[in-house]
């Protein structure tokens, strides 16, 4: 018994060292949420949670790539417009080399290679496409990196619907219609227990096929949540090294880390290559979890969505841009999907009732639909207000905070003169 | 240490450099020789191509005509990093700091190039890339302590007093363990006391076996240090040669002591 005792202890003093800072605070709460969330998430809506689990697992799927791109823009200073694309390909490795889709295609054979090989595959191959891409154009600067970079996220969709049936080389990516029926991940056994919200007791389950109802979404969210927590302690090692030194370094003065040593057009392509490594990872795992890609999945407005994030967040610090893609998500996809709901609820209570249902006329189509179509516009303003209030972001990274706050007395700092000791 | 006379072998031969911005000569035809463990002064009046030059060395321009040597090996045309990587370390007229990151971390990346951690030690905190960091942030803060700004290793380079700032640049680039550390104006802007103290650094840094070029503004300031001064005015080289010979030379005293007299 005094050995339990002494291991009480320990959390003790994990805990308190985990608040000293802002940054351990935030993990700290965020592991907390996480582990709590499913539970929460079925009280709250009476045992009918799952609906709310998997929208979470989803948006995993986004904290992923919002990490990845903060490794491109928040780290290394460039402006990538076409994230998506590389999410897309990560997606469509999946999908292409994890269902019966090239069975249709001149290989005439499909393929089913287990999800766990393919994370690293779709890792490796949209690294590669990201260091293709960056190849010729990193000796571009700012404003000219973000169009060419623009230019790929609008091809690379469209290359996976030209390659589908009909395309003079046969159909590989099933064009408009995408790939359907993808291999959910598979283990050779697994232990169904309470974590999956089951409340039989702990059991053997051979083979554990992650689709199967009586543990999807839960077993998704679980292993979202691993990634994330994986991403997160290579990203933040990553960060405090030798290399996102280097990555710093040229955000910071290109010239003069050229100057240093710095072969500032490799370090380039590497924030490039691994900013695109995690979002084929992300890509893996979204394709297997919808069991479905289609090219409208990876719009410009993927790229863009996860570029909000990571500035909202608070460029180059990754608890901030995790954070950012919560908000964002939230706000895009249950904020403003039940704002007409919530109006409606809302003008109801006040006695506004009146407003709710359409004119017979149809010069007036409802409180609902009205709201709905209004949806971007307050999309837009939220995104005005947080830009305003807060330009730096949630929580952004001490540099930028100092950047933003210290901005006009840049120049002053050269008149400073102190006597050397 | 080692005395300029003693050896003279050269480390820095630019041969007949020529640099044209479109119709503007800004370096016309300059050659001279630096040889090791010399302190080696670059001077002549504003605008006279003096960091046009260093930008020619350091790979920062193409030289429209002519060749660099470095230790016997043609550098001219590589690209800065390169150049860094073979011993030339520089400092810039304008501090060219990292301004946000800390001063100890501007000098870790100066020894960038020296270190090996890959991305994979990087992703995995390998024990090797553990125990290179040790030894970089070790060296780091002994070069902080040899330009004399060790107390403020954990401040960002721009809240740093101007003299400490271009002392961080000194310690930046002798992190990349230059043979040849190519100073641009190291004293612009500094009282005659911190002049004095930088000429002192500069003393020091020769006495590591440490080539220095150096580019002043003012005469005065080099003259005291230097084994061989080369003088440049609109682009040419108009005299060379020992501190009290460049005093000495009519062209000079025109060109450039004249004015200011």
């Amino acid at each position: 018994m005094s050995r339990r005792l002494l291991r009480t202890d320990r959390p003790m003093r994990w805990a308190q060292s985990a608040f000293k800072t802002r940054n351990g605070t935030i993990y700290t709460v965020l592991i907390v949420v996480a582990l709590i969330f499913p539970g929460f998430a079925d009280i709250t809506t009476g045992g009918e949670g799952n609906h709310l689990v998997s929208t979470a697992a989803d948006a995993g799927v986004y904290v992923l790539l919002a990490i990845g791109l903060n490794v491109v823009v928040g780290f290394a200073g460039l402006l990538d417009l076409g994230y998506a694309a590389f999410f897309a390909i990560g997606a469509y490795t999946y999908g292409m080399l994890a269902s019966s889709q090239l069975a249709g295609s001149p290989l005439h054979m499909s393929i089913h290679l287990p999800f766990w090989l393919l994370l690293f595959v779709a890792i490796f191959v949209a690294a590669s496409f990201g260091a293709m891409l960056g190849a010729p154009t990193l000796r571009l600067r700012g404003d000219y990196l973000a169009i060419v970079t623009l230019g790929f996220g609008e091809i690379v969709p469209r290359l996976f619907r030209f390659f589908g049936a009909g395309s003079p080389i046969g159909n590989w990516t099933g064009g408009v219609n995408g790939i359907a029926a993808i291999d959910p991940p598979k283990l050779p056994a697994f232990l169904s227990g309470p974590w999956f919200g089951t409340n039989w007791p702990i059991a053997v389950v051979a083979p554990f096929d992650f689709s199967d109802g009586n543990w999807a979404p839960m077993d998704y969210y679980w292993l979202i949540i691993i990634l994330v927590a994986i991403c997160i302690m290579l990203v933040t090692n990553l960060q405090n090294s030798r290399i996102g030194r280097a990555w710093m370094a040229v955000r910071e003065d290109e010239v003069a880390a050229a100057a240093s040593g710095i072969n500032t057009i490799a370090v380039k392509l590497l924030a490039f290559a691994i900013g695109a490594s995690f979002s084929g990872f992300a890509g893996c795992f979204y394709a297997a979890k919808l069991s479905l890609v289609s090219p409208e999945n990876f719009e410009f407005v993927v790229s863009v969505t996860i570029l909000i994030m990571v500035v909202l967040g608070g460029m180059g610090n990754i608890p901030g841009v995790i954070l950012g893609a919560i908000t964002v998500y939230i706000v895009q996809f249950f904020v403003l999907t039940n704002l007409p709901d919530w109006s409606v609820a809302v003008a109801n209570a006040v006695g506004l009732g009146g407003i709710v249902p359409a004119s017979a006329d149809g010069s007036w189509i409802g409180l609902h639909d009205q709201v709905q179509r209004l949806n971007y516009i307050v999309f837009g303003l939220i995104l005005v207000t947080m830009m305003v209030l807060r330009p730096q972001g949630l929580f952004p990274s001490r540099i930028r905070e100092q950047e933003l706050e210290k901005g006009t007395a840049e120049e002053s700092v050269f008149d400073v003169r102190e006597g050397v000791d | 240490m080692t005395n300029g006379t003693a050896s003279a072998e050269p480390i820095l031969a630019v041969e007949r450099i020529t640099k044209r911005f479109g119709g503007l000569t800004a370096i016309d035809d300059v050659s001279f020789v630096i040889n090791r463990h010399e302190i080696f002064s670059l001077i002549g009046p504003n605008g006279a191509g003096k960091t046009t030059l260093f930008n020619t060395i350091t790979g920062m321009y193409k030289p429209t005509q002519g060749t660099i040597r470095f230790s016997d090996r043609s550098i001219t045309g590589l690209r800065p990093y390169k150049i860094n990587d073979l011993g030339i370390g520089r400092t810039f007229q304008q501090i060219r700091l990292f301004s946000y990151m800390s001063a100890l971390d501007n000098v870790r990346i100066g020894e960038h190039p020296r270190m090996h951690a890959k991305v994979w030690d990087a992703l995995f905190k390998t024990p090797a890339a553990r125990r290179e960091e040790v030894r970089v942030t070790e060296r780091a803060n002994e070069l902080l302590d040899f330009v004399g700004i060790r107390q403020q290793a954990h401040n960002y380079a721009r809240n740093l007093p101007y003299g400490h700032q271009r002392r961080l640049e000194i310690a930046r680039a002798l992190a990349g363990n230059p043979k040849l550390l190519l100073l641009d104006e190291p004293a612009a802007g500094a009282n005659p006391q911190e002049k004095r103290d930088l000429m002192a650094l500069v003393e020091k840094i020769r006495a590591q076996g440490i080539t220095v070029l150096l580019i002043e503004h003012d005469m005065k300031v080099v003259m005291g240090i230097s084994e061989r001064i080369v003088v440049l005015d609109h682009g040419q080289k108009i005299a060379e040669g020992k501190p009290e010979e460049v005093r000495r030379d009519t062209r000079v005293i025109e060109a450039y002591l004249g004015k200011s007299a």
